[in-house]
């Protein structure tokens, strides 16, 4: 079964199996406004939580993604590279960033719920 | 300005309906963007957009030999400016540095100024500083300034105002728009034809709205301002000049009047025309980054040898470029078209190929 969780650096993350598949909310696609350019890590990449590991161009700023959880990068969106405008379209469908195997499955149960993020925008 | 109030503008409240996207420019509460830069951007190359631009300030200069006493403090030749024509100018400290770079009009009777949001007040200082008793500087901060730019810009401003379409490019003249008395100058800051209309602040609102009501316009924001103004090649004070950076280093020979470079007799002349004679020793020049990811202001530039070459003024994603794009001062010997450089970013370098200005044609209405 998949379940996705979210970030207070507004990123999502949905598991299936152990292989968890990262990109950016809605939320954070609009404030960041038109995305010019995706850096995305390589594979093999071991990331601790919070770390930046990815970086978002829009037409005004570069922005740093954080890895939501520790683990090891097994592939990223190459489709970003040539679409990086997917990420305002499609921010929390076909624009993921990247995928990672995790360290503590564990730490994927201490992400937001929908429900928890929603309530967290409210309080920005 | 962190502790002050945002200052807001006269269509604060238009640009809340539009949607728009508010952020502080200069101490003002500012539209950034409104549906998204890009959309934005291309929409005024391709008819025409509305940009409210009333924190610029705008200031009256009056008197006998106005235009001899201005000449004092800027590089233009201002004598020659003809009524009913605008020019742009450079006012300097006594360095040879750029205090602003601002419009002049002539308007018959007397010269209106347009200056830069966050230089205003430090340049009404500075000019009065250098004028006689008997010639007056007026700030007229509290009027709105609204800007219509693109290919459509000539055939809108028709509709409500037929005598603008037969203005020129840097032509200057006080009219009346949809019955609201007026100051248009066929000018503005992004390579494209069009206006920059000065008005009362109570009138503001209705003349937006009707202009909006044209269906070739849409508003446009602070982001696509900037997109636009960089594919033009235009400098932003603040980023790409300054009171270090003077006219020549930064490619501004073509403000200093013609008659002014036989007396070199404005405000810092003297240094200015020592940088003319001997060369700067670096020029602000265009930049093409390699690659899709943008390389921002500060970003520092090398030469083929790794030895330090420059440093990025301005830097975007060029909307109608479809690529990276940047201002940025290098080294004389690296300034010529085609030059290569490397760009540090994010620990990685960047090619940088020199290239030239405007990067997106200029479509004034000469």
């Amino acid at each position: 079964m998949t379940e996705t969780r979210f970030s207070k650096d507004h990123e999502w993350v949905r598991l299936d199996g152990d292989v968890a598949t990262v990109g950016i909310t809605d939320h954070a696609q609009s404030a960041l406004g038109d995305v010019v350019f995706v850096e995305l890590p390589e594979a093999g990449r071991h990331v601790d939580a919070g770390e930046a590991c990815a970086v978002v161009e829009s037409v005004k700023a570069a922005s740093d993604v954080y890895a939501p959880l520790s683990g090891t990068m097994t592939e990223a969106n190459g489709a970003l590279a040539d679409e990086p405008g997917m990420v305002n379209a499609q921010a929390e469908s076909g624009a993921w960033f990247f995928r990672m195997t995790l360290d503590d499955r564990a730490a994927f149960d201490a992400l937001l719920t929908a429900d928890d993020y929603q309530a967290f925008l409210a309080t920005l | 300005m962190a502790d002050q109030a945002l200052q807001t503008v006269p269509l604060d409240a238009l640009h809340r309906s539009l949607g728009a996207r508010m952020v502080d420019f200069a101490g003002y509460d500012m539209p950034v963007q409104y549906d998204g830069i890009i959309a934005e951007h291309l929409h005024c190359r391709a008819q025409a957009s509305l940009f409210d631009v009333s924190h610029m300030g705008q200031a009256v200069l009056e008197g006998p030999d106005a235009a001899a006493a201005l000449e004092r403090v800027v590089t233009g030749d201002i004598r020659g400016l003809k009524p009913g024509r605008q020019r742009y100018t450079l006012l300097m400290n006594a360095q040879g540095g750029i205090v602003d770079d601002l419009m002049v009009a002539n308007l018959g009777d007397r010269l209106l100024l347009v200056l830069n949001a966050g230089r205003k007040i430090v340049d009404v200082a500075h000019i009065r500083a250098h004028l006689p008793a008997t010639v007056s500087l007026t700030p007229h901060f509290d009027r709105a300034l609204i800007a219509l730019q693109g290919p459509e810009a000539g055939a809108v401003l028709a509709a409500l105002a037929p005598d603008a379409a037969a203005m020129r490019f840097m032509d200057a003249r006080e009219t009346s728009v949809s019955g609201i008395a007026v100051t248009i100058t066929r000018s503005g800051y992004t390579g494209e034809d069009g206006f920059e209309i000065g008005l009362p602040a109570a009138e503001a609102e209705t003349l937006a709205r009707a202009l909006l009501a044209d269906p070739r316009v849409k508003p446009a924001g602070l982001g696509a301002r900037d997109s636009l103004r960089l594919e033009a090649g235009l400098p932003l004070y603040g980023n790409d000049i300054d009171e270090t950076r003077d006219p020549i280093s930064a490619g501004l020979g073509f403000a200093i009047g013609k008659t002014r470079k036989m007396g070199w007799d404005f405000l810092g002349g003297d240094a200015v025309r020592a940088v003319h004679d001997a060369g700067p020793g670096e020029r602000l020049v265009g930049l093409r980054a390699e690659g899709r990811a943008p390389v921002r202001a500060g970003a520092e530039l090398r030469d083929a040898a790794g030895q330090p070459a420059g440093r990025v003024t301005s830097g975007t994603f060029g909307p109608s470029v479809n690529g990276p794009i940047a201002l940025g001062y290098v080294r004389a010997d690296c300034a010529a078209d085609g030059s290569t450089l490397t760009a540090g970013l994010r620990g990685r370098d960047i090619g940088m190929i020199v290239a030239p200005l405007p990067f997106v044609p200029h479509r004034y209405h000469r």
